[in-house]
């Protein structure tokens, strides 16, 4: 079944013109703010719980449900933009803000609007010069044509919005963690609850989203809540962009309806494997999201609930294809090195258990382990789930377990064969 | 003595009432400090302590807390090779260890002359490229050996 694609939000990629503020509205850009503007908030929020929409960063929370938790008074709040994107595998936000800073912009405009805030921020990963170059650029254009500012379209609307970069750390692209971020503070994220909507940035009341909900919204408002229904599946409603990376012929990003055979998105859009390989398993939702054999692989759907239903997710949704010329136990070291960077250190079962799972699969990547440290994997594992402040500390360990379960017998293999290097260690 | 420019004391004070918070000024302050100096030095943690009348202990916890920031001097060309799971797939950590044999330099270390440090990274979000390094501020894709050392050679390493 060869899907249509890039049906949304990445129709307009491909034209240059699309990034600057002229050539955007060409493409109907802001026409959907004006219809927005006229419309009740409570409709828009209504729209946006009807559609469906599910937060398209990693945790697939419905957007209009999480709206709807603000409180109801005239209280400050203020709308972050989740642009951090350091989940291991996805380059989808980057190359949206590359391409179509305003079609983010607009998206925002009308979900502050819908939410009654006054000021927002796009918080980009330190790294992603360019998209803070274009994007700032992007703001400066709908300044001066009146789409942000005081009294937006001769609307009354009033609204405010900024960039802010942060500086390499993969921990605030955690809500809590962008929000100590912007206020000028080490990335740690916070307790939950109180949660952001009721007490997030500055203490105010704060809604973060990522970059390809804010987006989503714009289409939701413009076409309707039904016919945003049309695309996906029942209960996974929509488009969604995934980045596809690892060893297929074609890697890239691609928007296409959720509930997409994964086989088809691989083998039919992505050009499949290079000649000769066998797919061995695929990460469907980012490094944080347990791996799938090649057998469930075949089977899955991309959607919310077929991934839950095997025990992975959805994410972020970086699709990371592994063929059978890689070895998992050195995937595994990797991508655990990567968990025990990027842990914030606070809590300790989160510190101290990536520490020990990193060290642990290094010593079993390069063959001075034994079999019985497999057991110890998962045992730390077991120990790092559901005692900490994020989700991070959950991540790295679901991430492991399914690697040494799913792969067990290739690991004893690896063991049994003795010491060897692999790849190059990690990292220094 | 470290002394922060004209351009940039202004700039750091611009950034002090940017924010609803003054602390949010401490990320883009350091970054300038960096863009001028290639790296944050002690001295102008005290500096930047003074001016935006914020405790040196809170400057040092952002500036240590952020991997983007260099606590040491980085050469003149500073190539962070990402070695995260894609690119690691697609020789990621054998470009790294090329480059660092190539320019003779040890992860993460300037060379002696000043001219490059080679870092290892984690994921850049540009994975669809493999492998790839992010060189100051600007990437450079799909990378074999050869071609990441003439492209370095090139911009003069
Ligand atoms: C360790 C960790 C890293 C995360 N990184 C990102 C990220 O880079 N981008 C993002 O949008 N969400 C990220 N999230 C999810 C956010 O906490 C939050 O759920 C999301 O930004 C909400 O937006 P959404 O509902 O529109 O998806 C991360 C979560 C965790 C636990
Ligand atoms: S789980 Fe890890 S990353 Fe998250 S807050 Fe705790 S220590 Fe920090
Ligand atoms: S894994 Fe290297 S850029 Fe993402």
């Amino acid at each position: 079944m060869p899907s249509q694609q890039s049906l949304l939000l990445s129709e307009h990629y491909g034209k240059p013109d699309f990034a600057k503020l002229e050539g955007y509205k060409k493409h109907g850009g802001y026409a959907v703010l004006a219809k927005a503007l006229k419309m009740e908030p409570k409709a828009i929020i209504d729209e946006v719980k009807s559609s469906g929409l599910r937060g398209r960063g990693g945790a697939g929370f419905p957007t209009g449900m999480k709206w709807s938790f603000l409180p109801a008074n005239g209280e400050p709040r203020y709308l972050l933009c989740n642009a951090d994107e350091g989940e291991p595998g996805t380059f989808k936000d980057r190359l949206m803000m590359e391409r179509a800073p305003h079609q983010l912009i607009e998206g925002m405009i009308i979900s502050a609007f819908a939410i009654g805030c006054k000021k927002s921020y796009i918080y980009i990963r330190g790294e992603y010069d360019f998209a803070k170059e274009v994007v700032a650029g992007a703001i400066v254009e709908a300044y001066k044509a009146g789409l942000l500012g005081k009294n937006i379209l001769g609307s009354g609307f009033d609204h405010d919005m900024d960039v802010y970069s942060g500086a390499g750390a993969y921990i605030c692209g955690e809500e809590t963690g962008m929000i100590s971020s912007l206020e000028g503070l080490k990335g740690q994220p916070k307790l939950k609850p109180p949660f952001p909507a009721v007490q997030g940035y500055l203490r105010k009341p704060t809604i973060v989203n990522n970059v390809e909900t804010l987006a989503a919204v714009k289409y939701i408002i413009r076409d309707g809540a039904p016919a945003y229904k049309k695309y996906g599946t029942e209960k996974s409603p929509g488009t969604k962009l995934f980045s596809v990376s690892g060893n297929v012929v074609k890697p890239g990003n691609y928007e296409v309806v959720l509930g997409m055979p994964l086989k088809d998105l691989i083998f039919d859009l992505c050009g499949g494997l290079k000649p000769g390989r066998k797919l061995k398993a695929v990460i469907p939702g980012g490094s944080s999201a347990p791996v799938l054999t090649a057998e469930e692989a075949m089977k899955a759907t991309m959607d919310y609930e077929c991934l839950a239903q095997m025990g992975s997710m959805l994410g972020s949704g970086a699709i990371i294809v592994i063929d059978d010329s890689n070895s998992m136990v050195d995937l595994l070291q990797v991508i655990m090195h990567f968990y025990h960077h990027e842990s914030c250190g606070q809590c300790t079962p989160c510190r101290e258990g990536t520490g020990w799972l990193s060290k642990i699969l290094h010593d079993i990547a390069s063959g001075h382990a034994e079999v019985k440290d497999i057991d110890l994997v998962k045992k730390i594992s077991e120990q790092m789930m559901g005692k900490t402040i994020c989700a991070l500390s959950d991540a790295a360990a679901m991430a492991a377990i399914s690697f040494v379960t799913k792969f067990r017998s290739e690991f004893e293999q690896h063991l049994q064969a003795g010491k060897r290097t692999l790849g190059s260690s990690a990292h220094a | 003595m470290f002394k922060l420019s004209k351009e940039s004391e202004d700039f750091v004070k611009k950034e002090l009432s940017r924010y609803e918070a003054k602390y949010s000024a401490i990320i883009p302050s350091l970054f300038r400090v960096q863009k001028d100096h290639g790296w944050v030095p002690p001295e102008a943690v005290s500096v930047l302590a003074k001016l935006m009348e914020i405790p040196e202990a809170h400057i040092n916890e952002v500036l240590y807390f952020y991997t983007m920031f260099n606590k040491r001097p980085v050469g003149k060309i500073h190539a962070q090779v990402c070695c995260n799971i894609s690119c690691a797939m697609n020789g990621g950590r054998e470009l790294a260890d090329a480059l660092c044999k190539s320019f003779n330099v040890q992860d993460g270390v300037m060379s002696a002359d000043g001219k490059i440090t080679v870092s290892r990274v984690e994921c850049l979000g540009s994975c669809d490229t493999a492998p790839m390094m992010q060189v100051n501020d600007r990437y450079i894709e799909n990378l074999t050996p050869e071609l990441a050392v003439r492209k370095l050679k090139e911009m003069g390493a």
